[in-house]
């Protein structure tokens, strides 16, 4: 029986070495859940990176998930992170359609009040860059999309708990 | 520090995990091993299939409780080895299978004979090494030890590249490892035991489940002290056979789709389940939810990822299991004096009275239940039994009683065929002085039955009983009972002559047809120097009963 489903984010500290992307993965490839995102980076040790993946998922499913991970040999911590209790961010760069002086300005004024930057404007279009929480970077998208969203690539959510 | 070639590095390593018995098959990519493994003083034994070393590295594991070791060349080798390592995997037993590789500067070219082994065995291992370099060696082999042979048991691979098994280097030997992301086990949580003892005092008709971890952790004793103690009755699971010996008068066999039947029903009738090391099996429980219906289920285990995986449990324990359940019977013992009597207990005896041994649904001499009842008469307590898949295995789990632990063998949760005879070799390989019995279907024999030249070369007598019923014996059963009798591919006609089959590889081969005859070849057969294969025609058209069809509850068994 599912219960209530929704996002789930957890981090993870793993081994800094070939294999281990495939071998985390391989668990939800296994049991045909989809990861919604996923960012890696190495920490402030290079033997280690922090991997966050997020995913839609009930309670039980995620309890489940987390003890597998833990069970992974190349993982060596695993946290099942609140959003309340953690920051969470995510990168986007958004590609805008823009053609004449008005859109333009009207996006710069979108822009302003996302705290997102320009990083180039062509005769075509605007290319934006937002970092947020994923609910703001959605909302930015839904706004930029009244004048055309072209393109956009998305990090996926990376984060630390607070404290 | 010494200056090793990688592969000499190896073989050292091996030697240093006291590793006496490799079972394998060489080629281009692993033949620097090959070569410094001929002095080496390890025992090579041939396989003749890559599938059949991995069960005979398996086999021995089983029977001796310590590492198996395989070994294989790269691409087909490795390949081969895949059945046999999904199998260890499945079953949680302790393999080391080692594998060449193309050179590193290879890797991703389609190289000629290379596959991804570490793609490959993923998913069927606990860990997959490629060592890079010659100095990673002595590192990798104590850790894939270490991996393979704690916590949770399992096979690990480790997949060298040629040129690594060829560069030297000054070689460091750790004396132990440690690997940060690894806790083999957790120390159980006290007041979890404490509540278990309260549960499992309260209860009126408890049961004790053992699986195949009580066995792995060397809990057989505990268990029955602890069964002795409170009176309770004790079902297994298939892999948890021999965890209580099976003529002990709480031992009711196993439970599941061919449990016996006082198993069957008396766990049904229980309202609490001390589970100790299982996983819940889709074919031990049946229908789960009719399973944990009206019955707390308690769950031990020193893997965390198996509560709740099946079974929602009541209450659970996680960690080593001889000190969890050392620490339950302590818990009980403090708390109440050894029970004398109980109406539950009399229950499972009036229930083992009744039906323990009965054969349903076949009234002939020479059946396979009679002949499985005569292995055991004929049999030492300590003689070692494995069995093939199908309708001899499920035979042999409900009439074979086990008396000790790790001497009934038998691919529980792969289910493959192919796998009891190799898996003999390798039991004899570890116990060379019990007798070691294959129980075999004839379907399953010719699967592997090239293993008779490794059995007869390499000097390891066993004795194949097969049950010959010139058929895929349990497809046939399940095309009779589910798909109305529409025989399709299970035939497999009056080919081979398993005696001549035998002969030609220089081992025995007798045929039999009745019990008396049965009895006199296999009482010579396990004092025989070569291996024998007794082939015992049986009727095509034999069930196993009882059985619990897929879907049902372990209460609905059809018995004939
Ligand atoms: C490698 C493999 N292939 C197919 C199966 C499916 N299967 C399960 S039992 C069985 C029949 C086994 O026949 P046999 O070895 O003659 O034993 P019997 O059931 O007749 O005792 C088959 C084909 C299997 N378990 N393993």
């Amino acid at each position: 029986m599912k219960g209530k489903e929704s996002l789930r984010v957890f981090s993870l500290l793993v081994e800094n070495k070939p294999g281990v992307l495939f071998r985390v993965s391989s668990h939800f490839r296994r049991r045909s859940y989809n990861i919604e995102s996923i960012a890696v980076g190495p920490t402030e040790n290079r033997d280690i990176a922090r991997m966050v993946i997020t995913m839609i998922a009930d309670d039980e499913t995620a309890d489940s998930f987390v003890r597998l991970l833990r069970r992974t040999i190349d993982v060596i911590d695993v946290k099942k992170i609140k959003s309340e209790d953690a920051i969470l961010r995510e990168l986007a760069i958004v590609k805008i359609r823009a053609s004449d002086v008005q859109t333009r300005d009207s996006i710069l004024n979108l822009c302003n009040a996302f705290g997102a930057r320009v990083l180039e404007i062509t005769k075509n279009s605007v290319i934006v860059e937002i970092t947020g929480t994923s609910s703001q970077i959605d909302n930015f998208i839904s706004l930029a999309s009244d004048y055309g969203v072209k393109e956009v690539s998305r990090t996926g959510v990376t984060a630390l708990s607070r404290g | 520090m010494v200056v090793y070639s990688g592969a000499h590095a190896l073989v050292e390593a091996l030697k240093r995990e006291k590793v006496e018995v490799i079972f394998g098959i060489p080629g281009g990519a692993i033949m620097p091993v090959y070569d410094v493994l001929k002095d080496s003083g390890i025992r090579h034994i041939l396989a003749r299939h890559e599938q059949s070393a991995a069960h005979m590295a398996d086999g021995y594991a089983r029977a001796s409780g310590k590492v198996g070791v395989a070994m294989a060349t790269s691409g087909p080798g490795t390949t081969n080895l895949v059945t046999g390592i999904a199998n260890a995997y499945m079953d949680s037993i302790p393999v080391v299978a080692i594998t060449g590789q193309v050179p590193t500067h290879q890797l991703g070219t389609d190289a000629f004979q290379e596959t991804d082994a570490l793609g490959i065995f993923n998913p069927i291992t606990k860990y997959v090494f490629q060592p890079r370099r010659p100095t990673e060696i002595p590192y990798v082999v104590k850790a894939a030890f270490y991996l393979a042979s704690t916590g949770r048991t399992g096979p690990v691979v480790i997949d060298v590249p040629k040129d690594v098994q060829v560069g030297e280097a000054d070689m460091v030997f750790p004396d132990k490892v440690e690997i940060r992301g690894y806790v083999p086990s957790h120390p159980p949580d006290p007041s979890a035991i404490e509540r278990t003892a309260e549960i499992l005092l309260n209860a009126e008709r408890p049961v004790i489940l053992a699986g195949g971890g009580v066995i792995k952790s060397g809990s057989c004793d505990v268990m029955v002290a602890l069964a002795e103690y409170l009176l309770i009755p004790v079902v297994t699971t298939l892999m948890g056979k021999g965890s209580i010996p099976e003529n002990h008068p709480l031992a009711m066999g196993p439970i599941g789709m061919h449990g016996t039947y006082q198993a069957n029903k008396l766990v049904m009738e229980s309202d609490v389940i001390l589970s100790l090391g299982v996983r819940f099996s889709d074919r031990s429980t049946m229908d789960v939810s009719e399973f944990t219906k009206e019955r707390k289920i308690i769950h031990f285990d020193i893997d965390p990822t198996e509560i709740g995986k099946n079974v929602k449990p009541y209450h659970y324990v996680v960690g080593e299991l001889r000190t969890a359940i050392t620490m339950l019977y302590e818990a009980v013992k403090r708390r109440v004096r050894s029970k004398k009597e109980s109406l539950w207990a009399k229950r499972a005896k009036q229930l083992k009275e009744e039906y323990d041994g009965r054969v349903f649904g076949i009234n002939k001499e020479l059946c396979s239940p009679n002949i499985v009842k005569k292995i055991r008469e004929i049999l030492p307590v300590n003689g070692i039994v494995t069995t093939e898949v199908g309708q001899n295995q499920m035979w042999a789990s409900l009439y074979f009683k086990v008396l000790k632990p790790r001497t009934f063998i038998t691919s529980g949760g792969l289910g493959t065929m192919g796998f009891g005879f190799p898996a003999a070799i390798g039991a004899k390989a570890a116990k060379p002085d019990v007798p070691v019995v294959d129980i075999a279907g004839d379907g399953s024999f010719l699967m592997t039955c090239n293993s008779l030249a490794t059995s007869v070369t390499e000097g390891l007598p066993v004795v194949v009983c097969i049950l010959n019923n010139s058929v895929l014996g349990m497809v046939a059963q399940w095309q009779r009972l589910f798909y109305q009798g529409r025989y399709s591919a299970v035939w497999l006609g009056p080919t081979p002559d398993f005696v001549q089959l035998a002969k030609a590889f220089k081992a025995e081969g007798v045929r039999v047809h009745s019990l008396e005859e049965f009895e006199k070849a296999f009482k010579e057969a396990i004092k025989s120097e070569v291996t024998t294969v007794i082939d015992i025609p049986i009727s095509p058209e034999e069930n196993v009963f009882p059985f619990v069809p897929v879907g049902e509850s372990l209460k609905n068994m059809m018995v004939g």
